[in-house]
Order: C-alpha cells, then structure tokens, then sequence
C-alpha cells in the first residue's frame, strides 16, 4: 500500500453506500455489517499512510495525486486530485476513527429500526463527502464534499421523516448551510479571476501577492462558508433543530465532525488570512461571541441532547478564535477540534444511551440519579465531562487551556472572554450531570432505566479512554504543534503572564462555575420547566433570539417580496388596466367582451416591458 | 418567346450549399413526406410510420451534423442567409438530440389507458358526443410529428439565420406548430386551448415587435444581413435614434420567446395548459433556439454597440433571475413551478450572455459566454425534458396530477420515480455532481470574468433562492405522509422510460465528467460573420 491509493479512502465508504442505498431490500441482512466495515478499512488505511508519514522528512509528507483532469477551460484547470499531508491526515483519522466507533454504536442503536440499512447507507455517504472535503486539493473539489456532507446532514437529520419537527429541521439546515455555501462558491469564482485556478498550491502561492481589498473580501466569503457549516453566529441557529436527527448522528456530524469543516477551511486557507488582518479579526470576533452565545443557550436548555449542540457551538467558537490568531492558534484550534471529537462524541453517545434506557425522552427534568441505573453510561459520561471542563489531566484541559493562554497573549479582552466562556461551560454541563445522573428519581413509573447492550458501551469506553489520554497529543513534546507546522506555520506566542498563573486562574475560574452548578441543581428539580423565570433565561432559552432575528431580518421581508412580486405578477397588471378600463367607461366595458382578461393584461405588461427596454437603451446614449 | 420575357443570359442561380444545409434539408423534406403519409395512408399504419418517419428523420439529420461539425467546416450559405458556423452546429445536434427524445414522449400510448396526450379529434368540442366516439375508437391525431419536425426544423433555421428575414421566417416556422400543438391536449382540453390562443395572441404581438425591429434596422443600415449591420454601424454616423429604437424592439422579440421578464407572462399559462410532453419540447428546445438566436444577432450584427444594450439587459438579467426564482416559490402546480423556473434559468443565462466574455474582446481567461451557454443549455434542456417526463406518469383519474399537494408523499409510493425527478430538481438547482452544477459555474464565471461580478452576485442569491422551491418539493415527496387518495404512479411504456433515463443519464454524465461536452462547446468557437 503507498500514498497513491489514497483515493481508496474515498472511494471504499462510497462504494460502500452505493451498494446499500442502491441494492434496496436484498441488502437488509448485512447491510448495517458492511456500513460499519467501510469505516473501518477506510481508517486502517488511514493508520497505514500515518505511520508511513512518520517515516519520512518534514517537506516530504505533503503529496498531492492527481487522480484525473476535471475539466479544464480555456486557461482554468481544475483537477480531481487528493492531497495528503499532516494536517488531512490527522482529519481522516477523526472522521475514521471516531466514525467507525459510531458505527458500531449505531447497528445498537437504530437495531429496532426497520430503515436501518437506509441509515448505514447515509452515514456512509457522510464519511465518504467528508473525506473528499478534506483531502481534496483545490477549493472546488472542496467545496463538492462541502455540499456533498450538506446532503448527507440534510438526509440524516430528516431520516424520521415521520416527524414534521424533522423535515422542517431538515430544511431549515439545507437552507441556512446554502446561504454559507455562497461564500465558499463566491470566493473559487473570484480565485479563479484572481489567479487562475483554484488549487491550494496556487491560492497558497499567490495569496502574498493580493491587494489587501481582495485579500480581506477572500477571507471574508471564506469566513461567510465557515460560519454555515460551523454553526457560528450569525448562521448558528440550524444546529440546535438538528438535534432531531438520530443521536448517533448528532455525535458525527453535528459534533466530531462536518460542524468542524468550517475551521479546517479557515486553517488551510491560512495564506490568505495571512495576508489580511481585517478578516482575521473577523473570524477571531465570530468565535468568541459562538463561544460565548453557545454557553449561554446550554445554560438553558432541558432537552440533553441541544445542551450539549450548544455547547458544541461554543467549543468550536474556541477553535476559530484560535484559527482567527494566526499561526500562534492554527496548531492548537486543530488541537482542541481532535480532542473535542473524542469527549463530545462520547458524550453524544453517552446522551443516546440515557434516552436509550428512558424510551428516548430527552428531557432532563425527567432523569436524575440515573448513576446507580447506568454505571458503564455514567463513567464514560464523567470523562466527558472532565474533558470539557479541562480539569487535567483530561485532554481538554490541554487543549483548552492552551487556547486561553493564547488568546491572552493576544488580546486581553478576546481572553477574558475565553475564560468567562470556560467558566460558563463549567456550569452548564455541571448542571446537565446533576439533572442527569444525580439528585432525586423523577422520572415516571413505567420506565425502567437499564444499561445499553455492549455493542453500545463499547464506543463508549473507548472515546471514553481517548477523552482521557487524547492530551499526549501535546504533552509528548509538543508533538502536534511540531507535526501541524510544515502546513500552517508556527510561532510562540508571548503569554503576558506565567502559563503555571495562567492555568491555575483557569482551574479556579472552572471550579467556581462547577460549584454553582452543583449549588443549584444539587436536588428540588421541578419536573416541568418553571415558566416565570428572568429574562436572561427567556433570552437564552429562545437561543439568544436567534430564529426570531432570521424571521424578522431575512424571512419577512422575503416573505413580503415575494407576496408583492407574485401580486404584481398576477393581478398588479390587471388591477392597472381595470383601473384604467373604470376611466374610459363603457366603451372600454364593451371592448373587454371580447377580450379573454388575461391576454390583454399580458400584452400590455409587455408593452410597458419594451417601453423599459427602449427607455433603457436610450437613457444609456443620453447620459 | 419566354427568351424575351425572361433574360436567362443574365440570370445566375443562386448558389446553395447542399452538402452543409443537408440537415435542414433533412429535416424539412422528412416534414412535408409526415404530412403526405397522413394524407394517403390508412389510419391505423399512420401511428407507427409517422413515429418512423420523425425518428429516421431526426436521426439522419444528427448524423450529419455530426459529419459537419467533424469536418470543421464553418461557412455562410444560402447567399449569406444562413451561418453554419460552429455554435450552429452544436445547437442543430443539442435540439435534435431533445427532439427525439420528446418525441418518444410524443408516441407514449400506455399511461393513459393507449391513448396518447393528445386530443383525437381536436375540432370536436370538448365534453361532446363527437369526442366521447373518437376516444372509444382510438382516434388519434397523428399530424403532431410532421408538426413537431417542421417546428425542429424551424428551431434550427433560427439557430443559424444570418439575416433578419430569415431570422423571422423561422421563428413564424417553429412557432406556428407550436401554438397547433398546445392546443391539443386530450385531458383538460379547455385550458389547453386556452393556452394555445392566448400563446398565439401574444407570440403574434412580439412577432409584430420584432418585425418592426427589424424595418427599423434596415432602414439603419441599409440590409437585413447581420455582417450588414455590423459593418453598417462602425461606418455610418448618425440616425441612432433609429439604431436604438430597432435595437429595443427587436430585443422584444427574441425576450419574449427566450422567456425573459417582462416578457415572460405567457410563460406559465402556456407551460401549464400545453400537454405535458409538448410543454417539455418547448421548454428546452424553443429556450435553446430562442438564446442562440439572440445571441447571434447581438453578438454578430449589435457587437458594435454593446455598450448600449449592454445595460439595458443587465436590467432585464436582474429581473429575470429575482422574478422568476421568487414567484416559484408559490406555485402550487408543478408545471407553473417549472415554468417559473425555466425563466429563472433564462436569468441565469443572460448573465453569462451579458457577461461578454468573448475572445474577441480581450477577455481570454477561461470560458466563453458562447461556450457557457451552449454548455448550460445542454445541462438545462435533458433535465427539463426528463422532469416533465416524470410529470406525464403522476396521474389519478383526471390525467396528470400536476397540483403539488398531491405530489405528496410520492417518494413513498414509489421511491425510484420520485428519486429521479428529486435529481433532475437537484440539477436544477446546481447540486455538485449533477450538470447543472457545472451549468452554474460555467455561466457564473463567464459572467464573472467578463466583468459582470454584480450579476453574479445576484445570481448566486437567486439560485439560493431557487435552491429553497426545489428543496421543499423534495421534502414534500420524501418527508410527507401519504394521502389515502393519492394518485398512481402510471407504469411507463418504452418510450417514456428511454425518455426519462436518456436524461438522467446525460445529467449524471455531465455531472461528473463535463470535460468532453465543455471541450466541444469550446471548440465550436464563436459566431461567424
């Protein structure tokens, strides 16, 4: 095996989820075995080509394969071609790994489910789109695997179709994704103009000689993809509703995985940011405000599963405010993203078996001391936990913290708000565990609580042991920030004070947060949600406004529009000629007989239309 | 004697280029034998022999084009009437290609109970006696495929007339079976014929616009041939009130048939009255004659003042895209829908037209406007014949279901039909890996190279809109429940099924592999004079 299969790595899930989703009912029986093999060969591959990587110099372990010429235009070329190197090798190890764990999760899962092979068909597909995403070699062939997992999420979070709450969470998740997806296609037209091509090694080549304007208006449309698929403020609001898609796939895709394609865009594209300031402090705002504004909406939510999407926006907030600093942050935004898809995918997973044993109520009010119920659930669950709260030597704690130290080394107030955020984040998840797994009983008679089978603890443990030991990635010898520099560069930021006072800050900062969080929620958990609460609860509950704001800024006036184009369209031009029809009287009503209505209002929206097109051209001569 | 009346020494035969006008000439002769067989044969040979006939024709005339196009040759024939250039040929070899394809629909006898989508005897009154006898006996009008070959026909003369005249003639030559073939329905004759007269009213008026267009330009320049006309205007000075004015008007012409706004209105009465697989021919193939056609004449003969008209349809760009993609948006019959989004893609079309990027004028990064239109019309043209396709087999008792509510829950009933129209939807709405992905890019970026980035800002956020109607059919079909009456899904015969899958296999090809077509749309170069 060598380098140059690596287009095995996409080509083996896809086959993978041809087959299922093609071979219809014949393929029933084993369709959810060969659904989790796919992953699986695709990630002992993965492991192969790393640790072939390892063998060889810095310069030589980024290659590109050029598989076959797209279609090339004139003096545009775009080729199908894959490019591996250390910073998409680490991503096919995630989306593999992890992939493959909730694969396995999942044939537990969905076992009851009669669409089960449906399902492996597009989870399979997902893995396949988001391989392609982030080994392709030019932002095109990106941007095909950026649709490609859009699709993928669009089916998943509707696969209960049956659900109207689904189809509409669907949708809603396909529409605001295209509204990201403008930027991405808007900035490969304007590299195509700038420089011809759109590959990573022109762009890369070509950024540093930009006019800043250009410079900022790239990073800006890339900002614009990243903020759709990342779930960041402004184009948050879809990832809380699609959280009615199975549980598994809320842990792979709106976790781990594709809700992190947006900071593996902003990190390759690290030439062009390089050059633009504006837009670098463009992306570092957006993080720290998702990071911020997601706490926040955990803080309030009931439902397990979209306290833990809110929390997910908000730790990939950290991650772009990383990307957003610079080479200072690439390595550890990449850093943070590997060690958040171990304990959140644990923790997703860790949310699917409580509603596994509590018949898939996922309202917290209704759990509470649920430890004694599910052991093997609540350990994995409070390594998770550990995690995300950096309390050491869980791998969060590395990698949160870096991003701390970092973001204070560059701006105190970006700082300051990274540690309020990991304090934030201390209180809402301390919350979610004391709901959950502590306090009193409240759940009703008829449900008993059991433990899930093995085939769905077994990822548990494992992530659960990844969450725990994912920081050596660091600790042994800054080994991620040596591995990730080849690609995006790195320098020592200068901490304005010691990292030992940086960290114990942080640690006290997070056992403040947690210890409220007991405080409150330790027992006297109303089974319904209390409705006379402060406005900053309304706030938070309502996701910060979030869909109110689309509604009023972007749907009504669309909503209006449309209502007004379509009037003109059918009656405004009608409407006209009867008025026009009332002053000519009779001999008008007369002519209208025999006239068929309609015509007649057409033609005469015609003559107004060639009376613009004359006045048109004329105004042109004239001015 | 006649020696004296007719001065034969000074006559010379006009000098007519066979060989290269051989597919029209094909075509044309194969449309006066159709309407001999319907004079002489016996009714029930007519069926096959005519479906023969149009087939045979259609094919013979492909190939050709093809020898044509292989040969390289680019001339003006017919006395400088007719331009077999490069474009020429690729639109001759794209509208035949559609043609037989529709006209497979055309023959389709066994979703509704053997009879085909077209009224047996249309001069009987609908709801009458005589009308019930004729569809117990299995009347059928069998003169649609001479129809259907003189419209092609006419389509393709269109394509490639050098000279206003001709230009005229064979937009009368493709329409006039075109409002005779809307108005044949058999189900819901009322609206079809509805749609047939007030298509023919309307088309007759921006016939009148153009033909004084084009007066106007003779009296400009002196000629109706478009290299006339070129010349005409980097010579002559003054009289541009006139140039203009023939301009304005004969661009109403040629908008009204590409579909543009404000000319669009006839667009979704006529779409949605018309039968169903007719509705399919002309969505494709009179938009792909229509775009060529306009493009020939603004590009050959009114290059010299583009950046007169230029933002004249820069205007009518913006609101083609923004009307036609926002309207859809409310249509409740999935015919209005297509239509509404047929003039959405004529938006999306004009972009690139505007766009001007032209090898001629400087702009030598990457594609073409000609080659991106050509490229996109290709994308277009098989998945709206194919769309419409699967429109024909969606029926309940009153013929076609086409109402979208009860297109509801489809994808559960019968999964592979409503997976193909949810991709030909997809294509429409320039997915990745379907053709009308590449379609999108091609024009966008013709446009945007041309220096029309403001268009293709609009475009991309019209498209998004687009995105939105196509996406909430697909959700209706998949995430619906369905209802206990819903409609059946008519098992197709042959020609419905090489109809459907000839165009879903164009647009999964041009999806993933554009290469070879862009490479010919490159290579048939631009317009000659």
């Amino acid at each position: 095996m060598s380098h140059e299969l690596t287009w095995l790595l996409v080509a083996v899930p896809a086959v993978s989820a041809a087959i299922l989703l093609l071979g219809g009912k014949a393929t029933n029986a084993w369709g959810h075995l060969l659904g989790t093999l796919a992953p699986l060969i695709a990630f002992a591959f993965g492991v192969v080509l790393f640790v072939q990587m390892q063998g060889l110099g810095t310069e030589e372990r980024s290659e590109t394969f050029k598989l076959f010429e797209w279609f090339s235009v004139g003096s545009i070329k775009v080729d199908f071609s894959l490019l591996i190197d250390p910073l998409s090798i680490l991503f096919v190890l995630l989306i593999t790994g992890v992939g493959s764990l909730i694969h396995i999760y999942s044939i537990g899962y969905m076992e009851h489910d009669e669409r089960r092979r449906r399902f492996f068909g597009y989870l399979n597909l997902f893995i396949a789109s988001m391989l392609l995403l982030v080994l392709a070699a030019d932002y095109l062939l990106v941007f095909v695997g950026w649709e490609g997992v859009g699709l993928a999420s669009y089916l998943l979070i509707g696969f209960w179709q049956h659900k109207n709450s689904a189809a509409v969470a669907a949708k809603k998740a396909f529409v605001v994704n295209r509204v990201g997806d403008i930027g991405l296609s808007l900035a490969v037209m304007s590299m195509w103009a700038l420089f011809g091509s759109s590959a990573f090694a022109t762009v890369d080549a070509g950024a540093e000689h930009l006019s800043p304007t250009w410079a900022t208006l790239l990073g800006l449309m890339l900002l614009l993809a990243a903020c759709g698929k990342s779930a960041q403020v402004p184009l948050q609001s879809w990832l809380l509703d699609a959280m009615e898609g199975p549980t598994p796939v809320s842990a792979l895709i709106h976790a781990a995985t594709m809700v992190t394609a947006g900071v593996y865009l902003v990190v390759r594209s690290n030439a062009i940011y390089e050059v633009t300031d504006a837009a670098s402090t463009a992306v570092v705002i957006v993080g720290t405000v998702t990071a911020l504004a997601g706490a926040i909406i955990g803080c309030a939510k009931d439902d397990i599963k979209k306290a833990l999407a809110g929390s997910t926006m908000s730790q990939i907030g950290y991650m772009m405010l990383a990307a957003g600093l610079g080479p200072v942050g690439y390595a550890f935004a990449i850093f943070h993203l590997l060690t958040h898809g171990f304990f959140k995918a644990n923790m997703f997973l860790g949310a699917g078996s409580v509603m596994h044993g509590m018949d898939d109520d996922v309202n917290m009010r209704h759990y509470g001391a649920l430890r004694k119920y599910m052991k093997v659930t609540f350990v994995t669950f409070a390594f998770g936990y550990l995690a995300i709260l950096g309390i050491p030597p869980f791998s969060g704690f590395f990698s949160k913290d870096h991003i701390i130290e970092v973001a204070f080394a560059e701006n105190f107030v970006v700082g300051l708000c990274a540690l309020l955020g990991a304090g934030i984040t201390a209180f809402y998840m301390t919350r979610l565990m004391m709901m959950t797994f502590f306090g009193e009983k409240r759940w009703e008679k008829d449900v008993h609580p059991h433990e899930s089978p093995s085939v769905m603890t077994g990822p548990l443990i494992i992530l659960a042991i990844l969450s725990l030991v994912g920081g050596a990635l660091y600790f042994a010898g800054h080994w991620i920030v040596d591995w990730l520099e080849p690609v995006t560069g790195f320098e020592e930021a200068e901490p304005a004070i010691s990292a030992l006072a940086m960290t114990l800050i942080t640690l006290a900062v997070v056992l403040v947060g947690a210890a409220i969080g007991v405080m409150l929620f330790r027992r006297d958990i109303p089974r319904e949600a209390p409705v006379r609460v402060s406005p900053v609860t309304t706030f938070a509950r309502r996701d910060l406004y979030g869909d109110a704001l689309n509604e009023t800024v972007l749907m009504r006036p669309g909503q209006y529009l449309t209502r007004t184009l379509v009037w003109l369209d059918n009656r405004g031009v009608d409407g006209l000629v009867n008025g026009l029809a009332a002053l000519f009287g009779g001999m008008s009503g007369r002519l209208r007989r025999f006239q068929t209505g309609f015509v007649r209002s057409y033609a005469l929206s015609m003559v107004f239309g060639a009376a613009l097109v004359v006045v048109a051209l004329l105004a042109v001569r004239l001015s | 004697m006649i020696a004296h009346i007719l001065p034969l020494a000074d006559f010379t035969a006009p000098k007519i280029e066979y060989s290269e006008l051989s597919p029209l000439l094909v075509v044309f002769g194969a449309a006066c034998v159709g309407v001999l067989a319907e004079a002489f044969l016996p009714r029930p040979l007519r069926h096959l022999v005519q479906l023969a006939i149009t087939v045979v024709a259609v094919l013979v005339s492909g190939v050709l084009t093809g020898i044509l196009m292989n040969d390289n040759k680019e001339l003006i024939a017919a006395q400088g009437a007719i331009s077999v250039d490069g474009p020429a040929l690729f639109t001759w070899l794209v509208l035949l290609a559609l043609t037989l394809i529709s006209v497979l629909l055309f023959a389709e006898r066994s979703v509704d109970g053997g009879l085909s989508a077209f009224a047996g005897q249309a001069a009987a009154v609908p709801g009458s006696e005589a009308e019930r006898e004729g569809t117990a006996a299995k009347v059928e009008h069998t003169e649609i495929f001479p129809l259907t070959l003189f419209a092609v026909g006419g389509m393709m003369l269109f394509a490639s007339a050098n000279d206003l005249l001709v230009l005229f003639v064979a937009l009368e030559v493709f329409s006039l079976p075109l409002y005779l073939l809307c108005g044949l329905a058999r189900r819901r004759r009322l609206i079809s014929q509805e749609a047939a007269m007030k298509y023919f009213l309307l088309g007759a008026f921006s016939s009148a616009f153009l033909l004084f267009g084009i007066a106007l330009l003779y009296g400009y320049a002196g000629t109706m041939s478009l290299g006339g006309i070129s010349d005409a205007l980097s010579t002559q000075t003054g009289g541009d009130t006139i140039l203009l004015a023939g301009t304005g008007l004969v661009a109403v012409g040629l908008l009204f048939k590409v579909g543009a706004v404000p000319f669009h209105s006839w667009t979704p009465d006529v779409y949605q009255g018309a039968p169903t697989p007719v509705t399919g021919f002309m969505a494709a193939c009179t938009k792909i004659a229509a775009f060529i056609g306009l493009m020939r004449v603004f590009y050959v003969a009114l290059g010299g003042t583009r950046w007169d008209w230029a933002p004249m349809m820069w205007i009518v760009a913006i609101l083609t895209m923004v009307v036609g993609s926002i309207v859809a948006i409310t249509q409740t019959d999935v015919k209005r829908m297509l239509a509404y989004s047929s003039i959405a893609h004529a938006g999306f079309l004009l972009t690139a037209f505007v766009g001007l990027a032209q090898a001629g004028n400087g702009v030598h990064n990457g594609i073409t406007s000609t080659q991106a239109v050509l490229f996109y019309l290709v994308s277009y043209g098989f998945a709206t014949v194919g769309a419409f396709a699967v429109v024909t087999l969606v029926r309940d008792a009153g013929g076609e279901a086409t109402h979208l509510s009860r297109w509801a829950g489809l994808g559960k009933k019968s999964p592979l039909l409503a997976g193909i129209f949810a991709f030909f939807l997809l294509s429409f709405a320039g997915i990745p890996l379907t053709a009308g992905f590449t379609g999108k890019w091609a024009v966008f970026s013709a446009a945007w190279t041309g220096g029309a980035w403001p268009l293709v800002v609009v475009a991309v956020l019209s498209s998004l809109v687009a995105a939105f109607f196509y996406v909430r059919v697909i959700v209706l079909m998949f995430f619906s429940d369905l209802p206990a009456d819903a409609p059946d899904v008519a098992l197709p015969g042959w020609q419905t099924t090489s109809a459907v899958a000839l165009g879903l296999a164009a647009t999964v090809v041009l999806g993933l592999v554009p290469g070879p077509l862009l490479d010919l749309a490159a290579r048939a170069g631009e317009f000659i004079r």
